[in-house]
């Protein structure tokens, strides 16, 4: 035993530490942030959320998680069975992947890479492909014209994003994420987002599309598709999907921390600066649960032109301004 | 449109998405309104609008002043309500007038399952003897139990309300 771990490089046992981590806080944080969703909305619309499972209702999501795994899986007959079960898989394999060069702290990363950025954008465009398997593979008129939704929808608001994202490494000079967080200060005004707020506000939005999260969230539009593109899914396939959209919440939540709000950077000891991440991330989540429960879904043409009437040209505005900034 | 104008409503858009932020903001930190219902149950059963019934006299306190006229039957679009009495013939003492014929309402039997609710037995009973119920916690496992004799149902709520 000890000899295949010498013979093990240190960085991939860094890296498998930090992907057993990684895993665990996906499962605990998709069960937690079930929870809290029900309850925000709960709280929003007045009355308690889940409540009679365990104090609270805090064992919910547990339950519900029991049940799902002990449901039957169907496949739709007439649907194509291979795609139709590698979409969840694809969905959920590369989020642990996104969390591998997030910085929470001062070292506190399972793989610092010198493109680390570029890592997740590559890898979060994943999730469209997987939406648009399902849709596909289902066989089914709502899970298809989901699927068409969410890619139109990610093609739209990857440019400004990229913009955005762009005009940030134009400042910093560097794609390293803990190499950003390093340029910013302690205090919130040595943040980014008071330099470029226009691109903060831009970078949010388009959070909330690449997510598919209310009021974008016309892959899935309830009220109109029934489920869009998961309608067919059942038991874990169904699961998966939802612990993809969690868990890509806490990731975009993460990047807008680290390239806009100071990552873990905050006053106080610098042993603490995990606090700090946790705590900016869970903001802006909480944020995007408000939002969600607050504005009702926009249509489909007025979700294409915020993108490309407004937000691609605001963000190219706002990398000019940006070189300008740097240039002085 | 111009770009001004559109810029102006751009902006005065996200102003409107700021207000309606404030206003689930505000309502996410007051007080729930609903109940946890089996523990808990509200106090305003008052204002529900149950299954028809039929109500204390008001000339009669002890039964209904129900007349037996049938004008609820006869409006009741789904014809779920069907009077029954008997009629008592006396022999009057003078021989040269009528017979003196009284009614005796035995029961008003009422086939929930066909109401639709929509009032017109009340709206057209001409001593208002029938009404809405405040009858809310009520479950049956079939259709066939929740036809109801409304008589026997106001005798009995008359002798609870005695016992009480």
């Amino acid at each position: 035993m000890m000899s295949i771990i010498q013979l093990m490089p240190a960085e991939l046992i860094r890296i498998l530490i930090g992907l057993i981590a990684i895993l665990a806080f996906i499962a605990v944080n998709a069960l937690v942030l079930v929870y809290v969703e029900r309850k925000v909305a709960g709280f929003i619309q007045r009355r308690p959320g889940p409540y009679e499972v365990g104090p609270w209702g805090i064992l919910q999501t547990l339950v519900d998680a029991v049940k799902l795994m002990g449901k039957q899986l169907f496949s739709p007959t007439g649907g194509d069975r291979l795609l139709f079960w590698v979409a969840p898989l694809l969905a959920f394999a590369p989020l642990p992947l996104l969390f591998l060069s997030i910085p929470v702290g001062r070292n506190l990363v399972a793989y610092d890479a010198s493109l680390g950025l570029i890592l997740i954008l590559a890898f979060s465009g994943l999730n469209v492909l997987a939406l648009c398997l399902a849709g596909w593979g289902s066989y089914n008129k709502w899970s298809l014209l989901g699927a068409i939704r969410s890619v139109s929808q990610a093609v739209a608001y990857e440019i400004p994003l990229l913009l955005v994202v762009l005009a940030v490494t134009l400042m910093t000079g560097t794609l390293q994420l803990s190499a950003i967080v390093e340029s910013q200060g302690a205090w919130p005004w040595q943040w980014n987002w008071l330099i470029q707020p226009a691109g903060f506000v831009i970078f949010v939005i388009c959070a909330l599309a690449e997510t598919n999260r209310a009021p974008f969230d016309l892959p899935e539009a309830e009220s109109e598709l029934t489920a869009g593109f998961h309608t067919e899914y059942s038991g874990m396939g169904f699961g998966l999907f939802f612990l993809a959209e969690y868990t890509s919440m806490v990731v975009v939540s993460s990047v807008c921390t680290i390239l806009f709000l100071g990552g873990w950077k905050g006053p106080g000891p610098e042993l603490l600066g995990f606090i700090w991440f946790f705590a900016k991330v869970y903001a802006l989540v909480l944020i995007m649960m408000w939002m969600r429960w607050t504005f009702p879904r926009v249509r489909f043409d007025q979700l294409l032109n915020i993108s490309w009437r407004w937000l691609i040209p605001l963000s190219l505005f706002n990398l000019l301004y940006v070189a300008l900034v740097v240039k002085i | 449109m111009n770009l001004i104008d559109e810029i102006r409503e751009a902006v005065k858009g996200l102003y409107s998405l700021a207000i309606g932020m404030g206003v689930t903001g505000k309502y996410f930190v007051k007080p729930e309104v609903t109940v946890h219902y089996p523990r808990k149950t509200v106090d305003n059963i008052a204002t529900y609008s149950g299954h028809v019934e039929l109500l204390q006299g008001k000339k009669n306190p002890l039964e209904s002043d129900c007349i037996m006229c049938g004008t609820c039957e006869r409006n009741c679009p789904s014809g779920c309500l069907t009077l029954q009495y008997d009629e008592i013939v006396e022999e009057n003492p003078e021989p040269e007038k009528k017979k003196k014929k009284t009614k005796k309402l035995t029961a008003l039997l009422y086939d929930y399952s066909y109401c639709s609710l929509c009032g017109q037995c009340i709206e057209n009973c001409p001593v208002d003897t029938l009404g809405f119920s405040n009858h809310v916690y009520w479950a049956e496992y079939d259709r066939c139990s929740i036809k109801m004799d409304l008589l026997s149902r106001l005798k009995e709520t008359l002798k609870n309300k005695k016992g009480a």
